[in-house]
């Protein structure tokens, strides 16, 4: 036995106990040589055994036997994070992870060295209102339901400044410039970056979005997050299906501006991420583990250095300085043809925010990501505990549209939590029932279109040191080529065509479908009092 | 077996499936009300008989001299006269004219015991002379909304329209049986332009205020069906800075106001009306030869397209009406007559009955893109659809 030191944990500690059953193994090894954080190692036991023999010619005495089987690591940097790939890999089934029952004592020890725990993942809370929210308003007789499957349905939403009409009126009377308005789908495919991601995991979901624009019609959008674009993407006629976005560090913005005169296609749009909803006001974070060569060159920075991006834009020192100017040079280097629009991540000065940006007549829209938002790296206090739930912000900021009579004008997009616990359809229209205008989504898709084992339970969450044991952000060849880009783009198909026919499953019963019901909030209800309160919906029991 | 159970359940369907009966009608020669409300008794299959709302323009008969003076017409009590009459006085508003009806009978049953039923003509204060036709629209406006308040406290006053050459008569009961009770066929009430709808409202609290037709600066429309985005088109237009936008008891009002935004505030036309509340969809304005301003007017207007089963029927300040439909084409809707006379029903019954005699080649049922109106010539009923080019240079 090792020294007893303050950090030395029983397996019991450990959040996850990795159980093994000697009779069902077949000492493959398989199960060690899978697990990314090495918890599981084979081990050499020795067992005493005291045969006893019948009669008293002979007495007992010992016999030591050795076995074969399996160690689970106790040490806080090999703690089993609960992915299941050994379970996944066992012929014979013998073995697998299980919750421990109690709170373990893993967290008061994972900040070894002094540096405390950070992870890729979510905030490990089941806890969301959006499920709680229900639609109440159903059209029965006089105005009769529709029906999902035959009526003709217009679920598309718009991206962009939208002048009033008076000033359409005049501007068309003028031949004048307009702002650019993009038609889209209103789920959008949020950002998470090349990098971030895998080559293979970036790829199907490139693939699926074009599939969804081109084979079925389906104006799906997404969005690169902050890491630049692959030079061919760039230079293709898929980049129209792309949002730029362009965040504190500026990586891949290089490659970006020098692709301009070769682009084929104008962007959908450009995002410009102040903020995001899992570690709001701190900058991205890609860990050295996952900077190789073609990160490195698609960002513009050595190989195998960490890329904490700044909690800020560094030329900001005001909102009008800085987000004026940005939004306005962005908008120029395309010549005034793209839609340019800030995320922020969801806070109490929202509307601040808001209001700021609905005087500045070149802001596109407004996305905001709550809480629950996901990340591939971030301080785990910064997941669990920072933030803003997504509901009462995007309401908020619906309300206060509605105040200064802008509501058509500035679109809202939410994200952050969006389909946490596999209601992606209901999530998404009860956003847009208090007021978005469209939901970006990460999470879910990681967890549907390419079986990401994370879940709000603190499964798996290793994001952040590229050992993802289903290869979506792992930048390591021998893990991401499990994932086969094709399987990606069928399963993001699967997913789009799904929440299609969900969402029409809400809508017609409520009797729309001639335009979504941005702000139809006399459709919700709630069960709690003071949500229904502070969302200003209905109050069902 | 599920054949039989469908025709077992059909009579409760038939109640399920009772809407509101519209009829429009207009017509060279002036008319008595009770031609409207005729008809809505021959389409009483498909209403309950709940209420009736009745609006009158272009008006014959005993108000036709007053053309130009405003009409207050609403419901009042004695305590609610005597406060008009004060608010009035101070505003230096003198009464020129009344035909005020104060029921003597019984009221039929379900119909509430009212004091008096206003109809009043009013002379314009001196201090209005040289005042723009918007400023005395503005200040109309702003007294009608004004007394709807003050007698909202208590229920003295109910006041449905203040504005000249219309006339607005709401009542709770059996639209032939109140128009009986009313007296509404004696010989100087009449008018070339009738709207008649029988029924009151169901999906909110019944009240006077949510019976159609409404009316906002001479605009006028009654609709059936339910408008499932109105809280949205509600919002919008409350938002819009403009305190005529008020009331909302019924889904069924935002249609009048989007009509007064389309017209009066954003000066466009109402085939644009149509654009608006029931835009082509995305891949039908591709084809559009107005496309890239349908596009953006589609846009700006977002908030303001209705979705549910709607007829539409409305009256313009110039006497025009005209029937549209939701882009579903939910409801039916039929317009008809002959040269001098036309009528607007949600039932062909209803202008079987009004118009016997009718020159089948005006005969048209609006489909989900057309528009069917008949301006105050009453000439013909003209027929627009939603793919023809704007009428007017944008």
């Amino acid at each position: 036995m090792g020294t007893l030191h303050p950090s030395a944990l029983s397996p019991r500690d450990l959040p996850w106990r990795v159980c093994w059953d000697r009779d069902r193994c077949t000492l493959c090894g398989q199960c060690t040589a899978v697990c990314p954080v090495r918890a599981i190692e084979l081990g050499v036991h020795r067992r005493r055994e005291i045969p006893v023999s019948v009669g008293l010619g002979e007495r007992p005495g010992n016999v030591y036997r050795v076995f074969y089987g399996i160690d689970q690591k106790t040490d806080p940097a090999h703690a089993c994070v609960g992915c299941g790939m050994c379970s996944f890999v066992c012929p014979n089934s013998a073995i697998f992870p299980v919750r421990s029952e109690e709170t373990d004592k893993l967290k008061f020890h994972i900040n070894q060295g002094g540096e405390p725990r950070r992870r890729g993942g979510r905030r490990n809370d089941t806890a969301s209102v959006l499920d709680r929210i229900k639609f109440v308003r159903i059209s029965m007789l006089t105005d009769p339901a529709l029906d999902a499957g035959r009526h003709e349905f217009e679920l598309r939403t718009l991206l962009g400044r939208i002048l009033p009409p008076e000033e359409i009126l005049k501007s068309a009377g003028e031949d004048g410039w307009a702002p650019p308005v993009r038609e889209i789908y209103p789920l959008i495919v949020g950002g998470m970056s090349f990098g971030a991601l895998s080559p293979n995991m970036w790829e199907g979901l490139q693939m699926g979005v074009a599939y969804l624009n081109e084979e079925l019609g389906m104006p799906v959008r997404i969005s690169t997050g902050e890491g630049g674009c692959p030079p061919r993407l760039l230079r293709s006629r898929f980049l129209k299906y792309v949002i730029l976005q362009i965040a504190s560090g500026y990586f891949g913005w290089d490659e970006i501006i020098h692709a301009l005169p070769e682009m084929k296609e104008d962007p959908c749009a450009i995002e410009i991420k102040y903020g995001q909803g899992a570690k709001p006001g701190d900058g991205g974070l890609l860990m050295w583990h996952k900077v190789n060569g073609l990160i490195a060159a698609i960002r513009g920075v050595p190989p195998g250095v960490s890329l904490p991006s700044p909690p800020t834009h560094q030329t900001k020192y005001s909102i009008e300085e800085s987000v004026a100017k940005m939004i306005q040079s962005l908008c120029m280097a395309w010549g005034f043809r793209v839609p340019v629009y800030p995320k922020i991540s969801a806070t109490s000065t929202t509307t601040a925010v808001l209001n700021n940006i609905a005087r500045n007549r070149y802001a596109a829209a407004l996305a905001i990501d709550g809480e629950d938002g996901g990340t591939g790296a971030a301080y785990n206090v910064s997941m669990n505990h920072m933030g803003h739930p997504i509901a009462a912000n995007v309401r908020d900021a619906y309300l206060n549209l509605v105040k200064i009579g802008k509501q058509n004008e500035i679109p809202l997009f939410a994200a952050g939590g969006v389909g946490k616990n596999g209601n992606l359809a209901a999530n998404a229209a009860a956003l847009i029932m208090l007021g978005a205008s469209g939901v970006q989504v990460g999470k879910y898709l990681m967890q549907a279109a390419a079986g990401c084992v994370g879940s709000e339970g603190d499964r798996c969450n290793i994001c952040n040191i590229g050992r993802c044991p289903k290869g979506i952000t792992s930048q390591d060849p021998r893990l991401y080529r499990r994932l086969d880009p094709e399987d990606v783009a069928e399963r993001l198909v699967d997913v789009f065509l799904s929440f299609d026919a969900e969402l029409k499953k809400i809508l017609a019963p409520m009797g729309r479908s001639t335009s979504l019901p941005i702000g139809m909030s006399d459709a919700l209800g709630i069960d709690d009092f003071h949500a229904a309160e502070r969302l200003q919906i209905g109050y069902m029991v | 077996m599920a054949r039989i159970s469908l025709f077992l359940s059909g009579h409760d369907k038939e109640d399920e499936n009772k809407v509101c009966r519209l009829f429009a009608i207009t017509s060279n020669e002036p008319l008595s009300p009770m031609v409207a409300l005729r008809a809505l008794d021959v389409m009483k299959e498909g209403h309950d008989g709940s209420g009736v709302g009745l609006l009158m323009t272009d008006l014959g008969g005993d108000l036709e001299q007053f053309r130009g003076s405003p009409i207050l017409s609403g419901i009042f009590s004695q305590e609610g006269i005597k406060r008009l009459d004060r608010y009035m006085m101070e505003l230096g508003l003198l009464t020129k004219f009344k035909l005020s009806i104060r029921p003597v009978k019984m009221p039929p049953e379900g119909t509430p015991k009212r004091d008096v039923y206003l109809i009043r003509v009013y002379e314009y204060p001196l201090e209005w002379e040289g005042f723009t036709e918007a400023e005395i629209a503005d200040r109309l406006m702003r007294i009608r909304i004004d007394l709807r308040r003050l007698g909202g406290q208590d229920g003295s006053m109910v006041v449905f329209s203040f504005w000249p050459d219309t006339i607005m008569i709401k009542e709770v009961g059996d639209p032939l049986a109140i128009a009986e009770y009313l007296g509404l066929d004696r010989k100087g009430l009449k008018a070339r332009v009738i709207m008649a709808q029988g029924r009151q409202n169901t999906n909110y609290a019944v009240t006077l205020y949510a019976c159609h037709p409404f009316f906002l600066q001479g605009f006028a429309t009654m609709t059936n069906g339910e408008n499932t985005a109105f809280g949205p088109i509600r919002d919008y237009l409350l938002s819009r800075g403009f305190p005529g936008y008020t009331g909302y008891q019924s889904d069924s009002e935002v249609f009048t106001h989007t009509l007064h935004y389309t017209v009066n505030r954003l000066g466009l036309g109402i085939d644009d009306y149509k654009h608006i509340i029931t835009p082509l969809k995305d891949e039908e304005l591709i084809r559009h030869p107005d496309s890239v301003f349908l596009r953006r007017l589609k846009h700006g207007c977002r908030l303001l397209a209705i979705d549910g089963p709607n007829c539409v029927i409305g009256c313009l300040p110039d006497k025009t009406l005209f029937m549209v439909h939701d882009s579903k084409k939910l409801r039916p809707g039929v317009v008809g007559g002959r040269p001098g006379m036309f009528a607007f029903s949600s039932e062909m019954c209803g202008l079987d009955g009004a118009i016997p005699v009718r020159e089948g080649n005006y005969e048209f049922q609006p489909m989900k893109y057309d528009l069917a109106c008949v301006d105050a010539s009453r000439m013909e009923v003209r027929r627009w659809n939603q793919w023809e080019p704007c009428t007017r240079l944008h």
